[in-house]
Parts: C-alpha cells; sequence; structure tokens
C-alpha cells in the first residue's frame, strides 16, 4: 500500500524535474570521466558503492558479470589492488609516460525508480598515450546508479567496447 | 646460396648462449617457420570448439592460415584456408558454422568438411577437356599433412614425415592427462571465450619466459603486493579472503630467494614442466566436495594420485602453454619477426562441482585477460628484450644460470635441488631450435 502511494508522489515529481535528473547524471558521469583521466584512483572507486561492481563483458551477449569470462570483474577490493599496482614504484610498466582522455555523450536516462535510483546508458570515446603509441578504445557505458544522500553512487557500470573482441595490442591497465 | 644470406643457425647456440640473431634475423625467422612450425605438431584446438558438424575455426599455423573443422561423421579436419580455383580463402570470419558444405566466395566452387571438392558450378560444360575432372585432387582444399587428437586436443602438423603426436610430446604428454583427470568424467571442455593479446616480441621470448622461475618475484612484485595487502585488509575483516587474492599475492609472499626450492624437468623437443608453487588445494567445503567426487569416479588412492600432480604449467614446444591445475590454455602464434600472438583459453572440468571452475574462471579474468595485471609486465619486459637485441650493445644472450649443475637422466635434464633457477629451461628449448633448424642441412 505504501508503495503504491510513493509511486503515485514520484510520478508527478520525476515530470516536474526530469532535466534536473538528465542535468544531474550527465555531471556525474563527465565527473566520473574527469576523475578517471586525472589518475584519481582512490576518488574514481569512492563513486561506487560497497556493493559496487565495475564489469567489462568478455562479449556483448553477456548478461551478467557473474561466472562467466569478464575482461573486467571487479568489486571495490579488486578495484583496490588495481589501484594499488598501478602506484607501486615497480609496477614497471606504468611507469613510462601515458595517459588518457575520455569524452562521455548520448546520456538516455532509461529507468527511473521511485527512490530515485536510475539505470542509464551513455557512450564513451577514450583515447591513450602509451609511450608513444595512441590507441583508440570506444563503446558504451550502462550505470546502475543508487541514489544516496552524499549524491550518486554506481551499483553496476557496464562497460561495452566494440572493439572489446579485437586482439590486444599491449592490455588494458585501468578501468575505462 | 642459404649461408650467404641468412645466419648460419648451427652456429648462433652455445650450450650457454644464444647470438641475438635468433630474434632479430629476418631470414632466420622464414627458416624457423619453415622448419619449425610447418613441420612439427602445432595445436589447432580444442574439439568442443567445434562440436557440430560444419561448425570450424579458423587457426593460423606457422604462416599457414589453417581451417579447423568438424565433419559429418564426427571427424576434425584441418585445412588449408585457400580455394583450389584462384586461390581466394573460403573462411573469412574467425569461427562459425559453414552448413553442410564449405561455399567460396568468388565463383561459389562447394567443398565437404574434408575438402574434397562437392561441386562446381556448370562443371561440365566449363571443364570438359580439361583435367579439372572430380577425381583430380587439385580440385580439393588441401589437408593438413597429418592431424592428431589427444584427449580432445586437436595437432597437426604439415610435414608427412616426423614423429607422431605421443612420440613428439613424450613425457609433457602429462599436461593433457593432468588437466582431463582432474575432471571426474575424465574430459574437459572449453570455454567458448578466446582473449587475444598482442606480444611486440619474438615467439620465443614468451617461451623462455613461461619457466624463468627467476622472474616472478621481481616483474610482477607489484601485483603481489598489492593483492598481499588487500588480502589482509580481507581477513582482517572477515576471517578470510577469496582463493583468487591468493593467486595474486603469490608473486610477492614467495619471495625471490624461494623460487630455487622449485624445480623444472626438460624433455627433449624443447618441452618442460615447472613444478607448482601456488599450493592450489586448500581444505575448504568446496574441495572436500570436489575430492569426494573424485573419489566416487576414481577412487581414493588414484584420486590422491590425482591431486598430488605436482605441475604449475607444461610448456610444449614450440607453441603451447598449458597450466593444467587451472585448466589455463596458451597458444603461441608467431605473426612476424617481433609480433606475436596468443591465444588464451580455460576449459571446465566435466562435472566438478562449480566452485572448482570458479577458481578457473578468477585466475582466467585476473591473471590472462586483457586487464591483467600480471602478463602486463611480462609484455612489457618482452618488448623491452626485443628492442635491447635490436641494438649492438652485445651479441651474445646469456643462459648460464646454474650452467653445468643440471642433473641429466634418460634424456631429460632436470634442475639440481635448491637451483630451479636454473635457466636449463632456456638451454633446452635452444638445443631443440638448433636441431630443428640445422636438420636437412
Ligand atoms: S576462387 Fe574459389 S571459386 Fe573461384
Ligand atoms: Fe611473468
Amino acid at each position: 500500500m505504501a508503495k503504491k502511494a510513493l509511486k503515485k508522489k514520484a510520478l508527478p515529481a520525476k515530470a516536474a524535474n526530469g532535466h534536473d535528473t538528465q542535468h544531474a547524471v550527465e555531471q556525474f558521469l563527465f565527473r566520473q570521466a574527469e576523475v578517471l583521466d586525472g589518475k584519481r584512483w582512490q576518488d574514481y572507486i569512492d563513486l561506487f558503492s560497497d556493493d559496487g561492481v565495475y564489469w567489462m563483458p568478455a562479449s556483448p551477449e553477456q548478461t551478467t558479470w557473474d561466472g562467466t569470462p569478464a575482461i573486467f570483474a571487479e568489486d571495490k577490493n579488486l578495484m583496490t589492488v588495481r589501484m594499488k599496482r598501478v602506484q607501486h614504484p615497480d609496477a614497471w610498466s606504468q611507469r613510462p609516460l601515458w595517459g588518457t582522455n575520455h569524452i562521455v555523450g548520448n546520456v538516455m536516462i532509461e529507468k527511473t525508480a521511485p527512490n530515485g535510483d536510475l539505470v542509464v546508458r551513455s557512450r564513451f570515446h577514450m583515447m591513450e598515450l602509451r609511450r608513444d603509441a595512441t590507441r583508440h578504445f570506444a563503446g558504451s557505458y550502462l550505470h546502475h546508479l543508487k541514489k544516496t544522500p552524499g549524491g550518486y553512487r554506481i551499483r553496476l557500470q557496464r562497460v561495452d567496447m566494440v572493439n572489446a573482441q579485437a586482439p590486444y595490442d599491449y592490455v588494458l591497465q585501468v578501468w575505462v | 646460396m642459404l649461408q650467404q644470406h641468412t645466419p648460419n643457425p648451427a652456429e648462433l647456440v652455445e650450450p650457454d648462449r644464444v647470438h641475438k640473431a635468433v630474434y632479430t634475423d629476418p631470414q632466420l625467422f622464414d627458416l624457423e617457420m619453415e622448419r619449425i612450425h610447418e613441420r612439427v605438431w602445432i595445436y589447432c584446438g580444442h574439439e568442443t570448439q567445434v562440436k557440430k558438424p560444419g561448425d570450424y575455426y579458423t587457426v593460423q599455423v606457422g604462416r599457414q592460415p589453417m581451417i579447423m573443422v568438424r565433419d559429418a561423421g564426427g571427424r576434425v579436419n584441418v585445412l588449408y584456408n585457400r580455394c583450389p580455383h584462384r586461390g581466394s580463402m573460403i573462411c573469412g570470419d574467425v569461427h562459425g558454422n559453414t552448413g553442410e558444405a564449405f561455399r567460396c566466395s568468388y565463383h561459389a566452387w562447394t567443398f565437404h568438411h574434408d575438402g574434397k571438392l562437392k561441386t562446381i558450378p556448370m562443371m561440365e560444360a566449363g571443364y570438359a577437356g580439361t583435367n579439372w575432372t572430380r577425381d583430380n585432387p587439385d580440385c580439393n582444399m588441401k589437408q593438413a599433412a597429418r592431424v592428431e587428437n589427444y584427449r580432445g586436443f586437436v595437432f597437426a602438423s604439415l610435414a608427412a614425415d616426423g614423429p607422431g603426436l605421443l612420440e613428439f610430446l613424450g613425457p609433457s604428454k602429462i599436461a593433457f592427462d593432468d588437466i582431463c583427470d582432474r575432471a571426474p568424467e575424465g574430459e574437459v571442455e572449453v570455454v567458448p571465450n578466446c582473449f587475444r593479446v598482442i606480444q611486440n616480441s619474438n615467439w620465443k621470448i614468451f617461451l623462455e619466459n613461461q619457466l624463468d622461475a627467476l622472474h616472478p618475484s621481481v616483474t610482477h612484485q607489484s601485483t603481489g603486493r598489492a593483492a598481499h595487502e588487500v588480502e589482509k585488509m580481507i581477513e582482517k575483516r572477515t576471517g578470510k579472503a577469496p582463493l583468487a587474492y591468493h593467486m595474486l599475492s603469490a608473486f610477492a609472499t614467495v619471495t625471490i630467494d624461494k623460487w630455487d626450492n622449485f624445480q623444472t624437468l626438460n624433455y627433449p623437443h624443447g618441452h618442460c614442466i615447472l613444478t607448482g608453487y601456488m599450493g592450489l588445494r586448500p581444505q575448504d567445503p568446496d574441495t572436500l566436495a570436489y575430492e569426494k567426487t573424485l573419489t566416487k569416479a576414481y577412487g581414493a588412492k588414484r584420486m590422491e594420485e590425482i591431486l598430488s600432480t605436482n605441475i604449475h604449467h607444461v610448456l610444449i614446444y614450440p607453441g603451447l602453454s598449458l597450466q593444467s591445475p587451472l585448466q589455463q590454455l596458451r597458444a603461441v602464434r608467431p605473426l612476424g619477426l617481433n609480433r606475436t600472438l596468443t591465444e588464451i583459453w580455460h576449459f571446465r572440468l566435466k562435472g566438478a562441482p562449480e566452485p572448482i571452475y570458479r577458481r578457473s574462471l578468477a585466475y582466467y579474468n585476473l591473471v590472462n585477460s586483457p586487464s591483467t595485471m600480471v602478463n602486463a609486465d611480462d609484455l612489457e619486459n618482452f618488448w623491452k628484450i626485443q628492442v635491447g637485441l635490436s641494438g649492438d650493445g652485445g651479441d651474445w644472450v646469456s643462459f648460464a644460470r646454474h650452467y653445468g649443475r643440471d642433473i641429466e637422466n634418460n634424456g631429460v635434464v632436470e634442475t639440481a635441488a635448491g637451483m630451479g633457477t636454473s635457466e636449463a629451461p632456456m638451454r633446452n628449448q635452444m638445443k631443440a631450435w638448433a636441431q630443428y633448424m640445422t636438420a636437412g642441412n
């Protein structure tokens, strides 16, 4: 009963401030890209909820990260391993100059839950420089966002790269 | 002719060092393809990659584009990916199902799954009076000279002569026995996903690294440390960290001085085994349940034997690395002098409980995927080696560590106790290399 009442209330509210939600979500995604390109690893991890997962499927047909091959399937603990590794002075492959640049766009809110949680789809293009070589990765993000008093937190980020199936000239070292 | 343009392979390999030309000379690379990769047994794929008739997977053997295909009779054939008419490639996709026959996209010649010609459009009228008749073998897609399958693992040799597959594998066949025997049903099934990663280095550099017991604690220090820190953090919070952390932290907890405790066993033809170091037989409920299933299938004694097989991984020269206890397989395909493709697969043990598969999956995702925190630093080393060797800073590469101290027994070279970091595997590989390269000279 209570649920029903909530829904009724939530609907007009969403219509009224739909634009604000779009704006807030875009800001969130842009900020995530900014944090990533700025190599602020801990800030990046903090954007995830405690049960959050960063997932890059091995193939586009996959529907869950659990129990299937994945290019990334990391909870916050594994993300912390990755962060600590990249920061370690003896991460030999990470010492030479490298950097990334993300552009995020085509942001579409796919689902809005009564409690404000969202499912958001977007597209990205990432250019990476490693030593003297440039690589490009592009694809789509699917964010399951949880609304918290401190702002959105990522419960699940699914990353489908269009070139995920192509052979990798070298490998991926941090999240895309 | 040959001697004028190509360095003489016999002069490049000494017992404890090799000349850098073996990694940097383009003519030697061509000779390697001719005398090694296009002669010896090369792994094509697992038969469960092609389950139904018409299922195919393309694969590179030496410089040759090939097709592995299942026929209606259940046999797995390996064919050259070339149309006998005007030479077009038959399969343009990496894998798929070709239906009842292969059909060339240029003029629609069709072929059975064993490569035999099926139809040519208007053949009678078009070829009357020529020798292009149905019984002319020139009308067929060419088959690999020899194909053999050991416990589901399909190999091809492009040379009609030479040792059979089992003779070639010798004691290294234990890799396939170990991976299959760990399955209660005695078989494995491929997980249909292949990660493909390019190495910007010569193919031999990867193979030499596979059994290099001195490098892990140096090269993989950062990941080992990071994983160990988080592992301890989780243990503090919940009492127990997932096994995946142990797989990574072992790189730091097994310090450089401990690697001499392991052993490599080096066999004819360049094959080699590195004994286990990860201690993957914890006594948790999942492992115990698995042991129970195995005991039911094989009896207690055999179960013990199977699970105490002491292997980290097995290298089958010149292009396959099999990590049987974790069901990982890496096939190495040289694409050029300093460009090498690795194809990375993992397997399910048929009949084993799901949590055992999850271990293999965790290793596949963390260590062998394109986001690997381990191989990333190996690849960096391989590239640096390739660049280092192309300069004039020195002519020789040293494999002298613990040279003269290995123990030789019936053609098997074992590293001596406390000398596991011996560069015996590299010496053994280069010995095989020199034998192949000088055969028939
Ligand atoms: S090239 Fe294949 S049918 Fe002509
Ligand atoms: Fe390594």
